[in-house]
């Protein structure tokens, strides 16, 4: 592994790993049965050093922003080392996102630059939302078909120059990338990282969970989201490891992945993780009740032997097909993006399958805490990494407050936001909104959120404003659009729900006309962006001078209603 | 060739079988999620399940943010 703490810059770390671990192999791409790529180090080079070459060219100066919009595969990596090597700032856009909404953070970031694969070029060139405010001056598609009408954009594969590209040094406190944490709708939320933020947590991340040449990690989390840009690309390049990408990811190829590619760790979100403990659990239900008896014996011998710490060894003897049916060689699954209820955490681990629970958002650098495993605890997220300052804001007289942050991986700040920075980092501590306590060994537990907020299974944050355009021009005097858990707290992060509040015109009922009109529009919203049902409230609601909503007053008056009877099913 | 009315009834078919949800409860324009109560890795399921029964691939990328029967049946007529 690279000492890090010697680097200024991601992209001089990885332009040494690049030829520290030349032979090594850096990338598998495949695609459901068919393996479509194998690159070393040495070839992802020669892959890259083209592009960086035509990109300085065309004008791609230090500083300048690009944007990438891809599924994981190695183009995606490739074309990040490439915008770090010329000096750029990374703008990684979720592909799941509407063209609207990525239309509307392209603008917003100001990316000179947009790299895209060609199925997603087409929505994006297509849509009324194109937007001709852009700073965009080269767009550059992967996977073109020949002879494709790429409306003005270029064909990633041939924009190659020959001559070496100049490497841009850049010191640790300059931005390397603007991650869009959420907030896609009024208030796009950039966060500003710096090359110290990933240096550092990267530094802290692999002291517990490390990665070395040989062992393969499945990306399967979206790159442009915190923990696989982490885990997913930085951390196992730094140290020579294997990234194995699936361009079909249904459950039976990431199934097949883990025996097929050996795979060493890999990250998931806490819905998937739940799928897979289905599966194996109706797996084992299925035994005859002999092998039955015998597996949950074997379990039982193992849950003994590992209470105090993994025993990887061990485990993969006593539960050998098991264990084979992850390949083999899995040393933790790390679970992120939203919280994991403990008893699925609990039940890999008793199979021998460490899970790497943490906490942490994007504006802290990815994860603030995680289960070291000495012992594993299911009911906590884990410790504070290495590094991190951690602090319980006016507890309650459980213990429980708001939990801030204070540490070299904290973001710069919003982009374009100063009012929004200034509120959620005060005195260098970042504000995360949700809260928890510390338990006597040191192991933070969470309790909810302080923000009207939610953060679905598949770890989607959801800001209820960004909701309320779907049902803009309802036949209502006023609505609005609450976690539930706002108004009436709850001290859970599972099963959060989204409600739609009405102040109907004075004599108004909720007919069934009105009713059909929000299901409608609801179920035009992707699934997980969803009302669960409707609150009714015959007051005006509280507003500023400037006729914004007072959230936090309508929240308290709201929660004066009962919770059960309020929420009234869609 | 299949017809598109005949795509979208045998899609229709397909996920009341799998999910076991009455045939007569479906409706092509119906937002599959809601009306068969699944997640998004249960709808992965049934494209695997309809690439298998159409003898085609339907890459990832076609199926990004199609939540209805009707659209669904669209894509997979296009791949036929």
């Amino acid at each position: 592994m690279l000492d890090l703490s010697k680097y200024q810059s991601i992209g001089a770390a990885l332009k040494d790993a690049l030829d520290q671990f030349a032979s090594e192999v850096c990338l598998i791409e495949s695609d459901r049965e068919r393996e479509k790529e194998r690159l070393t180090y040495r070839d992802f080079k020669e892959r890259a050093h083209p592009l960086a070459s035509e990109l300085q060219v065309a004008g791609f100066k230090p500083n300048n922003r690009a944007a990438i919009i891809m599924t994981n595969q190695s183009k995606w990596l490739i074309s990040a080392y490439v915008i770090f090597y010329c000096g750029g700032v990374l703008v990684p856009l979720d592909y799941k996102l509407t063209p609207e909404e990525q239309w509307q953070l392209l603008a917003h970031s100001g990316a000179s630059v947009l790299i895209t694969e060609y199925p997603i070029w087409r929505q994006l060139a297509a849509s009324p939302a194109r937007n001709p405010a852009t700073n965009l001056k080269t767009v550059l598609i992967t996977e073109a078909p020949p002879n494709a009408d790429l409306s003005g954009a270029k064909c990633w594969e041939e924009f190659r120059g020959n001559s070496e590209p100049a490497f841009i040094p850049r010191e640790r406190s300059d931005i390397a990338t603007i991650v869009y944490s959420s907030g896609t709708g009024g208030r796009p939320k950039g966060c500003m990282m710096t090359h110290e933020n990933y240096l550092e947590q990267c530094i802290a991340l692999t002291s517990i969970y490390p990665f070395a040449p040989g062992m393969r990690y499945l990306s399967i989390l979206p790159t442009n989201h915190a923990i696989d840009f982490m885990v997913g690309f930085f951390g196992p390049f730094i140290c020579g490891a294997t990234v194995v990408h699936l361009r079909t990811l249904r459950p039976e190829y990431v199934r097949d992945a883990f025996p097929k590619y050996k795979i060493t760790y890999v990250s998931l979100v806490p819905l998937v993780l739940k799928n897979l403990q289905k599966g194996l659990q109706s797996r084992f239900n299925a035994l005859p009740p002999g092998k039955r008896k015998i597996f949950n014996a074997l379990v039982s011998i193992n849950k003994a032997f590992i209470k105090r710490r993994p025993r990887l060894g061990l485990s993969r003897r006593l539960l050998k097909q098991v264990h084979q049916g992850f390949g083999g060689e899995l040393r933790a699954i790390i679970v992120g993006g939203a919280f994991t209820e403990p008893q699925a955490l609990q039940f890999f681990y008793d199979l021998g399958i460490p899970v790497a629970n943490g906490y942490g958002l994007t504006e802290a650098g990815t994860a603030i805490t995680v289960n070291d495993l000495k012992p594993f605890r299911a009911d906590t997220v884990g410790k504070p990494l290495p590094g991190m300052q951690v602090r319980i804001l006016n507890p309650d007289a459980e213990g429980i407050g708001e939990v801030s942050v204070r540490s070299k991986t904290v973001m710069s700040g919003y982009l374009n936001e100063p009012e929004l920075t200034a509120e959620t980092i005060i005195d260098s501590w970042l504000m995360t909104g949700d809260l928890g306590r510390f338990d006597s060994r040191g192991h933070l537990q969470l309790f909810g959120r302080k923000k009207n907020m939610i953060v679905t299974e598949e770890g989607k944050n959801i800001y209820p404003e960004d909701i309320e355009t779907a049902f803009e021009s309802l036949p209502v005097k006023e609505f609005c659009v609450f976690a539930a858990n706002y108004i009436w707290p709850k001290r859970s992060m599972v099963g959060e729900q989204l409600l739609l509040v009405l102040h109907l015109e004075q004599g108004e009922t909720l007919t069934d006309d009105l009713r059909r009109d929000i299901s409608s529009r609801n179920s035009r919203l992707l699934n997980y962006k969803r009302v669960h049902g409707t609150v009714l409230f015959n007051e005006d609601f509280p507003r500023t001078a400037s006729l914004k909503i007072k959230r936090n007053i309508l929240a308290e008056r709201l929660a004066q209603q009962d919770r059960a009877s309020a929420i009234l099913p869609l | 060739m299949r017809t598109i009315d005949q795509t979208t009834q045998e899609v229709l078919s397909l996920a009341s079988k799998y999910f076991q949800v009455p045939a007569d409860s479906l409706a092509p324009d119906d937002d599959f999620f809601k009306k068969l109560g699944i997640d998004s890795l249960q709808a992965l399921e049934l494209l695997s399940r309809l690439e298998n029964h159409f003898g085609i691939e339907l890459p990832d990328y076609e199926v990004q943010g199609v939540s209805d029967f009707r659209t669904l049946a669209s894509r997979i007529q296009s791949r036929l």
